[in-house]
């Protein structure tokens, strides 16, 4: 769409920053900023400067890399949880949807994504060292896998298990009855809920036969 | 299963077409440039929903109209399938079956079973041999979904480890640690298709050859192998031992990627020795394996197209080839060729139902056998 469709100069450049959004199109974008003028000042105060203050104030969990209003995440700080339990995920909303199946009572370890030459993603990319660092200085007994079971998703639990074989943990990978290819945040909740009880051990073969 | 009536309409150089009552043997004769190559595609058309030789449709509509329609009425023992597809730019593709229309085209691929010949397989004989592993993976691939699996995702850890490669020597430096965990994945992968492959040609070498023997009337000794760097050694060592090789020319060296057919004829490479009739004799066998191997996946005998091929073959090869499809191991046929008097002379000689239509500025007419 050209510009000098839009009346406006102001109109356009909210209509394109919205249509950087994931699944905006131009069109949308149109109807949502349109939407938003119409809304009385305080709201839309309200709502920029949610955004504005999400982006300032916001934490990324000194330890498991989780989003938190704290330096460390309120999980990580809970005492009451087990810190010897490690769920290994590539995002902040597998943790969401794990959280919501109320069957885990370990902690988390966000690593930001899965290996990928491809798209450039390298062992540095991810966090890994934070992870190792993690099982180097506490007690960790098991480190469940919970990545997507794509081949990208296998080599990344492939290349953690050679890493921290070392120090004597158990590792374990959520069974899932979904298809390869799926991520987690997908499954509903009761079928994710179970395929983290119901974790099966992870054996460096199973990769090898995906 | 046989076609029994074609129908086009606006398709390639044809306004309206339609031919009935199709036999076991069905030759198109015409001068170059009278679309006896355009009813094959048709007939390919309606069973793999694209043109053989253009995937771009708006180009298969002729000039100056807006859609095209294909139509075919099939016979398999009693019972009646009409296939119709339309083809109109900006509009889904329609596709239907007995009237009904498919939600997915791919639904379709399979029912009507089809090998298609034509000059451009020469390349099996003189191309690269990336040529040569489509063929065979082409087979391979219709009756082992586990293959076809395997090598979709041992070429994605080849770009993987390809890239990962192009990234070391960009910043200079070598993650051993980086790449074993690919390589696994890659000796997984390349190990089971290496097997496969392995497996695979063993049962198509005798094929092969007995179709050879068969149109060369025994006269000469053909022989195929299976070329690969995994024969001599272990996936795992071949790796290790290149992987400063490949860290220099930052691409896998070596794999299954890297797999051929020596192809011979008296113990030597048909590619430089062969005369341009005992190569296309060559890709004639091969071709006719393939068909062989479709046959007994899908329990039925497929169509089998021959696009111009009988050029510099010799009259003796034409007619044992004629005779060898002829038999009850194939099903129906189609030819086209620019030479009627040729196929006048082979029909006469075996005693099959054929037809042979001369095609002339856009009409068809049944010629006498
Ligand atoms: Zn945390």
């Amino acid at each position: 769409m050209d510009f000098t469709e839009y009346p406006s100069r102001l109109l356009q450049n909210a209509v394109d920053e919205f249509s950087k959004l994931p699944g905006i199109g131009k069109k949308t974008a149109l109807r949502l900023v349109l939407h938003i003028l119409h809304q009385n000042k305080d709201d839309v105060f309200k709502f920029g400067n949610s955004i504005i203050k999400l982006k300032n104030e916001i934490k990324f969990c000194k330890s498991c890399n989780n989003i938190s209003d704290t330096d460390i995440c309120k999980i990580c700080s809970n005492n009451s949880r087990n810190h010897s339990l490690i769920c290994v995920v590539e995002n902040i909303n597998d943790v969401m949807a794990i959280e919501q199946t109320n069957q885990f009572n370990g902690i988390y370890h966000v690593l930001g994504g899965v290996l990928s030459p491809m798209e450039g993603i390298g062992p540095d990319d991810l966090n890994i060292l934070s992870l190792e660092k993690k099982c180097k200085e506490n007690k960790v007994n098991e480190i469940i896998f919970a990545l997507s079971t794509t081949m990208e998703g296998d080599t990344t639990n492939f290349y953690i298990y050679k890493k921290l074989n070392k120090y004597n943990i158990k590792f374990t990978t959520i069974a899932r009855g979904i298809s390869i290819g799926d991520e987690i945040i997908y499954a509903d909740e009761i079928t994710l809920g179970r395929s983290i009880v119901n974790r099966i051990n992870y054996d460096e073969k199973i990769n090898a036969n995906i | 299963m046989q076609l029994d009536s074609l129908n086009l309409v606006n398709f390639k150089n044809f306004n309206q077409l339609e031919i009935n009552n199709l036999l076991k043997i069905n030759c198109f004769v015409g001068k170059n440039g009278e679309g006896k190559t355009n009813l094959l595609d048709a007939i390919y058309y309606l069973s793999f929903t694209k043109s053989y030789f253009n995937t771009i449709d708006s180009e298969n509509i002729k000039y100056n109209n807006d859609f095209f329609v294909l139509q075919g009425k099939y016979k398999n023992s009693d019972e009646i399938i009409d296939v119709y597809c339309g083809v109109k730019p900006g509009h889904k593709k329609k596709f239907t079956l007995n009237k009904k229309t498919y939600k997915k085209l791919s639904d379709h691929i399979g029912l009507i079973p089809l090998v298609i010949i034509t000059p451009s397989d020469i390349n099996l004989i003189i191309g690269g041999s990336a040529v040569r592993r489509k063929f065979i993976d082409g087979v391979i691939s219709q009756f082992d979904k586990e293959y076809l699996n395997a090598l979709l995702k041992y070429n994605r850890v080849i770009e993987h480890r390809n890239k990962l490669l192009k990234q070391f020597a960009k910043n200079n430096i070598f993650d051993k640690d980086s790449i074993s965990v690919w390589d696994e994945q890659l000796i997984n992968y390349g190990n089971k298709i290496y097997k496969k492959r392995t497996d695979f040609i063993q049962k198509l070498i005798p094929v092969f050859q007995k179709f050879y023997s068969f149109i060369s009337d025994d006269n000469e000794r053909v022989e195929l192998f299976y070329k690969s760097q995994l024969t001599e050694a272990d996936f795992k060592s071949l790796l290790q031992k290149n992987i400063s090789k490949d860290t220099i020319l930052q691409y896998t060296s070596v794999g299954i990627h890297k797999d051929d057919l020596i192809l011979t004829l008296e113990g030597r490479q048909i590619k430089k020795i062969g005369s341009q009739g005992q190569k296309k004799t060559y890709f004639l066998s091969l071709k006719l394996a393939q068909f062989e191997f479709i046959k007994q996946i899908c329990g039925f005998k497929p169509l089998l197209l021959f696009d111009d091929v009988f050029d510099k073959l010799d009259a003796d090869r034409v007619s044992q080839l004629i005779k060898l499809v002829s038999d009850n191991n194939f099903g129906q046929i189609f030819i086209t060729d620019t030479s009627i008097d040729r196929l006048q002379k082979i029909l006469l000689d075996i005693d099959i139902p054929s037809k042979i239509y001369e095609l002339y500025n856009q009409t068809i007419t049944l010629k006498n056998k």
